[in-house]
């Protein structure tokens, strides 16, 4: 034991921080994406996972050829759409469930990412000019521009989300989520509209998975895997600890969607933190999993709990008043 | 003179070919004039609520045909119909969007029927609109117009549905027994609203009930479905005399002898 915490060294965790914080804002690009699913439209879309890796993949590739990384990301962001536009109408036209079309989606999009990149692995040239982001730029002397400037991108991307969920079609994404029924009564055309929202959130996806693949250095056609899972629980981790605070403010919404970007950080400081606890690295999806169970079940067990110390003995043995 | 609503021999049948066949609407006719507030019972299964989601579009008919002022409109989806109509359902969770605010469910249903684009989703006029139109409703939701609606009361909620209904003074107001699921003192308020609004914007309305009492004090026609057919339509004085006792007659007439359901009794 002694020699277990002997070996725990807390600069090397310290360390680590500016990296964890960086991935955090990166992904929590992605995960903005899994919130406008997940919460706001109310759709369980795993597509996710194939649009992250689509992003770096075509970021990958454009690069290679010769354009600007930052132009690139336009590309890579597009390319999310299109992959959200697969699925929504797979789901609206075909008539598959949600869950399904998505993950039909995810599929066929690993072998699109095979096609893109021609081998599971492209890099980036070492000496590539021009990066949005990249690992080298977090132990460099002047790394707080590049935080400066993550910032200054993820900021932004919570105006454009905020704007967009005020307008007449984000209204009517939100009404669409919260009750279809209400919606079509009102002349939304419930199906438009959730290939919009698929869109909108793919497109987050696939600008993410650009910038992660800039980040990293290269694009891996498995880079996407569990991504979902890691939107989930940056989203999760983010109203279980900001729900409170957010609620009842002016702009509430736009703290709500900046505290994503706090839960993917925190998440990955999680994440740190017990890798450096020396917990070996193939358990972390699972940890990842369980993470986003516990927060998950613990509103519901709550409520659980909570009505049944309301109902008392009342809630299943009702006495029949007649009975003898 | 022209009329508002035009149905013609309406037919559906729901499960065709299965276990579960249901003829739900058998031939159904019916004109409505611009104005008419119509009110129509019948027994569970008549075809009541099954007549209006017919006209809402929710699904589509077998044969037949709806024209809304002249429009043919049987072939339109349920979300390009909502031009033409405002609709309140029986359960109030139906007609609101919970998790938005109460203005924001007045600006979504402003928008019945126009192209949303990227304008703001609610301007500040709105705003002010909607808190006179709310005072109007005497329940003090002018104070509460960036509540939750999840928060408010059925009652509260059903009076809202029937505001947005009528926001963009719909051809045709659809009550689907909006008040069943209230207590009697919130259903009478209700009621009180929804004749308030369908007499400050003239509309055509069509509201299906259990309860006699109400079919025959609102409105100024009464039809009786039963088995997927209009059995039984009155109007004017002729509707004005009537009472609970000669529509369970006529129930009873129909159902050859067999007694009115239980609610349709209670009712009494």
């Amino acid at each position: 034991m002694t020699a277990y915490l002997a070996a725990l060294d807390p600069a090397k965790l310290i360390g680590a921080l500016p990296g964890n914080v960086a991935q955090g804002l990166i992904w929590g690009v992605m995960a903005l994406g899994v919130y406008i699913t997940f919460r706001i439209l109310d759709f369980p879309d795993l597509t996710v996972d194939g649009t992250l890796a689509m992003g770096g993949a075509v970021a990958v590739m454009m690069i290679q050829k010769g354009m600007h990384p930052a132009l690139v990301l336009i590309f890579a962001t597009a390319a999310g759409m299109l992959g959200g536009l697969a699925t929504g109408i797979l789901h609206t036209v075909l008539g598959i469930p949600g869950i399904l079309a998505s993950i039909l989606t995810q599929i066929s999009l690993y072998s699109v990412n095979l096609r893109i990149m021609g081998k599971a692995n492209q890099s980036i040239a070492i000496g590539q000019k021009g990066l949005v982001a990249s690992i080298r730029f977090v132990s460099a002397d002047d790394s707080y521009l590049f935080f400066l400037k993550l910032i200054v991108i993820c900021l932004a991307l919570v105006a454009v989300v905020y704007w967009m969920f005020g307008t007449e079609i984000g209204s009517a994404i939100r009404a669409t989520g919260c009750n279809e029924q209400m919606a079509r009564a009102q002349g939304i055309n419930t199906n438009v509209i959730k290939v919009i929202a698929l869109m909108i959130s793919n497109g987050l996806v696939g600008l993410s998975g650009g910038i992660y693949a800039q980040y990293q250095g290269s694009a891996d056609v498995n880079s996407g895997r569990g991504a979902i899972v890691i939107g989930l629980a940056a989203v999760i981790i983010s109203e279980v600890i900001f729900g409170k605070l957010c609620a009842g403010r002016k702009i509430a919404f736009a703290y709500t969607l900046a505290a994503v970007f706090v839960g993917a950080i925190l998440y990955y400081i999680t994440y740190a933190f017990v890798l450096w606890l020396k917990m070996p690295s193939e358990y972390m999806k699972l940890f990842s999993a369980i993470v986003v169970a516990v927060f998950l079940a613990i509103p519901y067990l709550k409520e659980k709990y909570t009505v049944r110390l309301r109902r008392g003995n009342y809630g299943l043995y009702v006495r029949n008043p007649q009975s003898p | 003179m022209a009329y508002m609503l035009e149905i013609h021999n309406l037919h559906k049948t729901f499960n065709k070919g299965t276990i579960n066949e249901k003829i739900a609407l058998n031939g159904v006719n019916l004109q409505l004039n611009p104005g008419d507030f119509v009110t129509i019972i019948g027994g569970n299964g008549a075809g009541k609520s099954t007549t209006l989601n017919a006209i809402a579009g929710v699904w589509p008919i077998d044969l037949g045909s709806i024209i809304i002022d002249g429009t043919d409109i049987t072939n339109l989806p349920e979300h390009k119909r909502a031009a033409y109509l405002g609709r309140v359902f029986q359960d109030p969770m139906t007609g609101t969007a919970a998790t938005m605010s109460i203005e924001e469910n007045l600006a979504i249903a402003a928008r019945r029927g126009e192209r949303r684009g990227a304008r703001w989703g609610i301007t500040k006029k709105e705003r002010k609109d909607y808190k006179e139109l709310l005072s109007e409703l005497n329940l003090g939701l002018e104070e509460r117009l960036t509540s939750k609606v999840g928060l408010l009361s059925g009652g509260q909620r059903q009076a809202i549905t029937l505001l947005m209904a009528a926001l963009k003074e719909p051809k045709l107001l659809l009550l689907d027994e909006h008040t069943a699921a209230l207590d009697p003192k919130t259903a009478a308020r209700v009621l009180e609203i929804s004749d308030q609004i369908i007499g400050e914007h003239h509309l055509t309305a069509m509201m299906v009930t259990h309860n006699m009492k109400d079919a025959i004090t609102h409105g100024n026609r009464l039809i009786m479905m039963h088995e997927g057919r209009i059995i039984y339509d009155v109007e004017g004085e002729a509707k004005k005399k009537l009472k609970v006792a000669d529509l369970l007659k006529k129930f009873e007439e129909a159902s050859g002898g067999e007694f009115a359901n239980d609610r349709m009794m209670l009712a009494n």
